[in-house]
């Protein structure tokens, strides 16, 4: 062990660029990581006895937050596991995730939540903050006991009943009303399900050709905007979950634009793809919200950049090969994202001119941990602050993504796609949890 | 095109009229005392049919047969999908089996697709849930075509372009091309649901690439919200179609649509969109009335309507198996399917 006998080792990161230090564009800097903090941060650090990282080119970002992981485990560990799926977050340069409650049994009581809790502790590739479901099993009758998991040591601060939404109206303003108590927040996934039933694909040209049912814009919005209405109507906090539509985007804007307290999302993958690439029926593109069209990708990107859009979460979700490689109709919904991530926020938003550096650190580190109420991440790097960082290569060439990585499933639309950058190295509390982009 | 026919989109203005210039061919067979050729001989040819589809399986099970393929019945219905074996291990039994050609009715939309990513063989869509059904399309079309240009592409005798092997008594036919005779400027109207229609689907897109005018007349709730991009006009109003239209195409309408809001009730949909006697007297004299079957009498159709000599629906079934011929040999017994560049 370093310096401190019982601490991680020291480690001198020389010569990154930090975004955001000393002005939008970032400055270099050198690093010192001891004691699971950043000792110093200055130029010309000089450290014996510290491990040497040579970060010329390299961009650190405060370690990712992802407010939107399926780690499958319990139930479905065919899939993923609380192991698998964080090894994956560390690799996309993940220092926190948040681990959806439609797990078997569900996240909906204190018991369950505290193991997913105590999983991503035992497997230490970055921390794991277990998301409540909403109501019990998510069946959206009855409240899970929401202060229960908010008082377990997994202290709950984000309740979902993500894969599925809470579309009773009273359940939800009850829901938005009780975690009040403990600075909660509800995070919906917007899907009203009348309008959804054998949902397949975005309502559109797509749909209508393929003889597919849609799943149109309206059914998402239309639960957005009730929502926003009753977290106003209750003074509570509303994150939405995976917005798809430009239609989503404005009417948050307009929430935004009254003072509310309305947060959101946005996919990697609704950034990036459309769903013309389900002409081919590759149920690999079928996920939920489905893929929407460019003129709602376009939108969605600018809703990012003017921050109505408060971050980018992955709604990684790991289905086994049998899922996949079946009928459209049959297969599952989702797709994995936690290793692709930066690269395709880069593509997507960097190469683009729509944010800096800076500004990815904003919205995929320092506001989905406010959101998620996560205390020692999301915080701009200094000295004093804890070493949870990222270091990052945007200048990597692009090279083709490649469906195996660390998630145990290999449900990536983004396969053979090129792709710009890569994550070199991932400290959690000053320990590589990867270096060299491999498994530390 | 393509070693499989899964759209009628897959279908070139030239892929197509060979298609019905072959059958044209193959239809005289059935004047024959003889009605078989040797074509497909040692030929294997899976019917795979997940949906129960009496009338499509045997018509297909006729066409292959006539051409002395083998064929194999390969009823999975009660493997319905999402219990049993998948379809993908299905696909590799068949190619294990040693399929030519599979010939697959499915629920789900895209399995005629999907199944051609895992066998070599040559993939029919015999219908896949909402989706299409090009080989209803292309038996359509033959019937509009013999009904209106008298079937034939202008009297020019075909000269073995196709060189298939072995296919005696079977003379080949012209090359596809200004000889074919297509359906430029006939007027086709499409009643019904089209939005769970893949008749409808396929029948748009071969009949506006044959050259016909499509008007597609729906209630709004049975049309697709982006049917504004299909090749075709949309109409709410029937009888305001029926004086300009050559054809008249009745869907059927699906029990499971009855109760699920997409109209009242079934009497008011059948006093709206039903083809009775006193609609079919606003019909041109000419005009023709189909249904791709089963019926639903006094629902989408009258009886008196079914049984007028106007109605080929009964042609249409003979039809089938000539048009399903033309397909099984342009597909197996050619080389590459738009082979024909002479």
């Amino acid at each position: 062990m370093g310096g401190q006998g019982t601490g991680p080792d020291r480690w001198l990161i020389r010569g990154v660029t930090v975004a955001g230090y000393g002005g939008r564009e970032g400055r270099t800097a050198d690093i010192l990581l001891s004691g699971g903090s950043i000792a110093a941060f200055e130029t010309g650090l000089n450290h014996s006895g510290a491990h040497v990282l040579d970060a010329d080119g390299l961009i650190a970002l405060p370690g990712l937050v992802d407010l939107h992981t399926h780690l499958r485990e319990p139930g479905r560990e065919d899939a993923e596991t609380v192991e698998t799926g964080t090894a994956a977050a560390a690799l996309g340069g993940y220092t926190a995730v948040h681990a959806m409650a439609n797990t078997d049994p569900v996240a909906d009581t204190a018991g369950v939540v505290e193991q997913v809790w105590r999983l991503g502790r035992a497997a230490g590739h970055c921390d794991v903050q277990p998301v409540g479901a909403v109501t019990a099993g998510l069946a959206g009758v009855r409240l899970a006991e929401l202060g229960t998991m908010a008082d377990s040591a997994a202290r709950v601060r984000v309740f979902s009943d993500d894969g599925r939404c809470v579309a009773d109206p009273l359940l939800m303003r009850r829901a938005l009303e009780y975690v009040k108590a403990f600075d909660g927040v509800i995070a919906q996934h917007a899907q009203d399900p009348r309008l959804t039933e054998g949902a397949q694909l975005n309502e559109g040209e797509m749909s209508a050709s393929l003889g597919l049912a849609g799943w149109p814009a309206v059914a998402e919005e239309a639960i957005i905007a009730r929502d926003c209405l009753l977290a106003a109507q209750v003074g509570s906090a509303l994150h939405i979950c995976h917005v798809s539509t430009a239609g989503s985007a404005e009417i948050i804007r307009w929430a935004k634009s009254k003072g509310w307290p309305v947060t959101a999302e946005v996919t990697p993958h609704h950034l990036l793809l459309t769903d013309e690439l389900a002409s081919g029926y590759d149920p690999v593109f079928k996920v939920n919200p489905p893929l929407r069209t460019s003129a709602d990708v376009v939108e969605l990107r600018r809703a990012l950049a003017d921050g109505t859009i408060d971050c980018v979460a992955t709604d990684h979700a790991p289905h086994p090969v049998e899922a996949k490689e079946t009928e459209w109709s049959e297969a599952a919904f989702g797709m994995t994202g936690l290793e692709t991530a930066l690269r395709v926020v880069q593509e997507a938003m960097v190469d683009t001119g729509l944010l800096d550096w800076a500004g990815i650190a904003d919205r995929m580190s320092i506001r989905p941990a406010r959101i998620g109420r996560l205390a020692g991440h999301g915080i701009p790097l200094e000295a004093g602050v804890p070493a949870n960082l990222t270091l990052y290569d945007p200048a990597s060439p692009p090279a083709a993504v490649v469906s195996a990585g660390a998630s145990k499933s290999r449900n990536t639309p983004f396969a053979g796609l090129d792709l710009p950058g890569r994550v070199v190295a991932t400290f959690l509390r000053g320990t590589p949890t990867v270096l060299d982009g491999k498994l530390a | 095109m393509k070693r499989h026919l899964i759209s009628a989109a897959d279908l070139s203005r030239a892929d197509a009229l060979l298609i019905l210039d072959t059958a044209e061919e193959l239809a005289q067979l059935a004047d024959r005392p003889i009605k078989k050729l040797p074509t497909l001989r040692g030929r294997t040819v899976v019917n795979l049919f997940y949906e129960d589809s009496t009338r499509t399986r045997i018509s297909f099970e006729a066409a292959a047969k006539r051409l002395s393929a083998d064929v194999i019945n390969f009823s999975a219905k009660g493997s319905s999908v999402g219990k049993g074996e998948s379809l993908k291990d299905t696909a590799l039994t068949l190619e294990a089996m040693g399929a030519d050609a599979v010939v697959i009715r499915h629920s789900a939309s895209g399995a005629a697709h999907r199944l051609a990513g895992w066998v070599r063989g040559s993939v029919l869509n015999a219908g896949d849930g909402t989706h299409e059904h090009p080989t209803q399309a292309l038996l359509d079309a033959f019937t509009i075509r013999r009904r209106f240009r008298g079937g034939s592409r202008g009297g020019q005798g075909g000269s073995g372009g196709m060189g298939p092997p072995r296919s005696g008594g079977f003379r080949g036919v012209a090359p596809p091309g200004q000889h074919s005779t297509a359906l430029d400027g006939l007027r086709v109207t499409i009643v019904g649901d089209v939005l769970h229609s893949r008749v409808a689907r396929s029948n748009v897109l071969l009949l506006s690439t044959l050259g016909a005018e499509v008007t597609l007349a729906a209630p709004p709730t049975l049309l697709p919200l982006a049917v504004g991009s299909w090749p075709c006009a949309v109409s709410y109003d029937l009888d305001s179609e029926l004086p300009k239209s050559d054809v008249v195409m009745m869907l059927r309408v699906q029990q499971e649509r009855m109760s699920a809001a997409y109209f009242p009730s079934v009497r008011e949909y059948s006093r709206r969109y039903g083809l009775d006697a006193a609609r079919m007297a606003r019909l041109p004299d000419h005009a023709i009335v189909m249904h791709p079957g089963p019926m639903n009498r006094g629902v989408e159709i009258a009886a008196e309507v079914a049984d007028s000599a106007r109605s080929t629906i009964v042609e249409q079934v003979a039809n089938g198996v000539t048009t399903r011929m033309a397909v099984l040999y342009l597909l197996l017994g050619g080389t590459e399917f738009p082979a024909v560049t002479q």
